[in-house]
């Protein structure tokens, strides 16, 4: 039985975390607040305060009727830019991890060891260096402000990540079952599809969840390659914010926040302890 | 014909050499174990053959055809792993099928050749298991019948055992042996239980260091071990190996252990006409501990009774099957295997009957058996 008594240190403990966690959540607290109140209300007292009306019409408004850059079609078109970068990437670079960690962990070639250093190097380029050598490939290749273009970037820098977590759970995949399958006559995609994949379902729901995250979230790619229509929501969001006139509008500023966090939020409140779990997961036996 | 005909093989991993040029023939229908202590090379040279891993130099024939270049599906081979290796997502069906899926091989055909393996093996209600849901002896039966059913020219063999328990590590010892006098494959398997190779094999390639240390069938091995690294691999307990003197009698040889000693033991040799140039020598003499018994044994065979010698106890191991006692023959320790009903007393002296025919002789320098 553990100790469950309430002891002085423990109390200290308990403490600490709830102030950590107060400090984290306050400002989520304080933007659900501000978006359930009118944006007179705010403007008359102050940024943080209990609603005095609930003012749920700042959903609609930011969703659909809200002005950003001389469009008054709310966040919507930005989300669906979002989800047309975030899902393609995050399917591409997945799969493409899976294969090269598959290839870098399973099959010994030489040179194995660094390709697999070079591709995780990229983890540790700050992203401001990347800017100005995607700049030149995207005018290149004539994707500059376009969706393809982001879905471009996010593939491949996100093959750093994804080949590290596939690599490092493939690594622990008994090699005799490579061994077992080439002597029945399977070649390496095969081997890949029919043995690997289906043990796959623990790094892979790892894998989508950080690369949906973290596309979806990213922001210096997007305001830096895509303007006006093309942006994806976190960068229209800034538009958004520097208002036209100058009224004010956090009450539907703060809904537009909440809408454009709510696919990050709901992974990580569905997906988050499989997150755990995958990260932890040796593979099979 | 020759099943698997191995020339000059070696292999190196930068400057180690796992393979010393191995030279090994294996006859169709052999049963060949290759035995060793970990680190002898016997999984690399199977991996070599299986194509799993390349040779540094030689070749290897698999069925009259040099195979060095074929990749592993096309060698006409089936493996069995220590770990099974058996698919984790895959039925116990689609396991046995994988490999012919790989090939093509036509549906009806498929369900054909897993019926037959399913039938022989008894694994017919566990086709539709998964592997995490068998046991420990039921994977190793899916995983033979994932090499049965391809009908290979040669079956390898790595380990299969290791990964049981004791008492079913016997059971599928038999089960292998029985499997192999009824359908007459090809088999090489690696192990490094001598046990395994001494019940198995219609030959054993012990290995040590990369080299094939002998080659022979089992009784040879055992009888007449090529050296003393041989004689102390294989049989358990091992062979007592001593330091004795070669002195001449008569037209016969003796062996004196303990030369000098006031209890030294003097052997009449008959037969070792071999040993003849080191008479005057020091030799290294090995005798099994079954050839050292209790006073009133008698050995099958013998023409008149046996040699008695009267020595110390040290030690009294009681088995149940039998009871091994430590002893100083000539000052020098040996192992008896005697009677599980008598005791000797520790401390005390014994007398113990030898079966002199079997003593083996080894030069002590390069540790080669002289007779």
């Amino acid at each position: 039985m553990r100790d469950r008594s309430f002891t002085p240190s423990r109390a200290l403990i308990y403490l600490i975390v709830t102030l950590f966690a107060a400090a984290y959540l306050a400002p989520l607290v304080v933007v659900i607040l501000n978006s359930l109140r009118t944006n007179e209300e705010i403007a008359q007292s102050s940024m943080i305060g209990w609603p005095q009306h609930w003012a749920f019409g700042n959903y609609a408004l930011a969703w659909s009727g809200f002005c950003v850059a001389e469009t008054c079609a709310g966040i919507r078109p930005y989300m669906l830019n979002s989800a047309l970068v975030t899902i393609p990437a995050t399917i591409f670079s997945t799969l493409l991890g899976a294969v090269a960690g598959y290839a870098v962990s399973l099959w010994r070639f030489r040179g194995d060891v660094w390709i697999y250093g070079i591709v995780t190097l990229g983890l540790f380029l700050p992203q401001q260096m990347r800017l100005l050598p995607w700049t030149i490939v995207l005018r290149d290749i004539g994707l500059i402000n376009t969706l393809s273009g982001l879905v471009l970037i996010h593939t491949i820098q996100g093959l750093s990540f994804t080949v590290l977590f596939c690599r490092n759970y493939y690594i622990a995949i008994p090699h005799e079952l490579i061994r077992a399958a080439r002597i029945d006559g399977a070649g390496f995609f095969r081997i890949f599809w029919r043995i690997i994949l289906p043990l796959s379902a623990p790094i892979l729901i790892v894998t989508v969840i950080w690369q949906f995250t973290h596309i979806w979230n990213e922001f210096l790619y997007g305001v830096t390659f895509t303007t006006g229509q093309q942006q994806p929501v976190t960068a229209a969001l800034i538009a958004l914010s520097t208002p036209i006139a100058d009224i004010p509008k956090q009450g539907v500023q703060s809904a537009a926040v909440i809408i454009a966090a709510l696919p990050t939020l709901l992974i990580y409140l569905f997906g988050g302890r499989y997150f755990v779990r995958g990260l932890t997961a040796g593979a099979v036996k | 014909m020759a099943a698997l005909s191995i020339r000059a093989l070696s292999k190196r991993y930068a400057n180690l050499e796992v393979l010393k040029g191995i030279d090994l023939d294996i006859e169709s229908g052999e049963f060949t174990v290759l035995v060793g202590p970990s680190g002898c090379g016997k999984s690399t040279l199977l991996n070599i053959v299986a194509g799993l891993d390349r040779a540094s130099d030689g070749t290897i024939e698999i069925g009259g055809r040099v195979v060095n270049d074929v990749p592993p599906k096309d060698r006409d081979i089936a493996m069995v792993f220590q770990s099974y290796a058996l698919y984790p997502s895959m039925t116990v069906r689609q396991n046995i099928t994988f490999g012919m899926e790989c090939r093509g091989v036509a549906k009806a055909e498929q369900e054909k050749a897993l019926a037959n393996v399913a039938r022989l093996l008894q694994i017919e209600p566990l086709l539709g298991r998964k592997p995490s849901q068998l046991s420990g002896g039921q994977r190793q039966r899916v995983a033979m019948g994932r090499a049965l059913v391809r009908d290979p020219l040669l079956f390898l063999f790595d380990e299969p055992l290791s990964n049981l328990d004791a008492k079913l590590r016997v059971e599928m010892r038999m089960e292998i042996k029985r499997l192999h006098q009824r359908i007459g494959a090809t088999i090489v398997y690696v192990t490094h239980d001598q046990i395994e190779a001494m019940t198995m094999a219609t030959r054993i390639a012990v290995m040590h260091r990369g080299v094939v240390q002998q080659f022979a069938d089992p009784d040879t091995v055992y009888r007449y071990p090529a050296n003393l690294f041989v004689a102390r691999f294989m049989g358990s307990p091992p062979m007592n190996t001593m330091p004795a003197r070669l002195e001449a009698d008569g037209g016969g040889a003796v062996a004196v252990i303990g030369a000098g000693r006031p209890d030294e033991v003097r052997l009449h040799l008959q037969g070792y006409e071999a040993a003849a140039s080191y008479i005057g020598r020091e030799v290294v003499l090995g005798i099994r501990p079954e050839c050292v018994a209790e006073g009133d044994r008698v050995f099958s065979g013998a023409a008149g009774p046996p040699v008695i010698v009267t020595a110390p106890v040290e030690l009294v191991e009681p088995t149940g099957a039998e009871t091994i006692v430590l002893l100083r023959l000539g000052g020098e320790p040996a192992q008896a295997r005697i009677s599980p009903d008598i005791r000797p007393a520790p401390g005390a002296t014994f007398s113990f009957a030898l079966d002199i025919r079997r003593i083996c002789l080894f030069d002590p320098e390069t540790e080669r058996l002289i007779a």
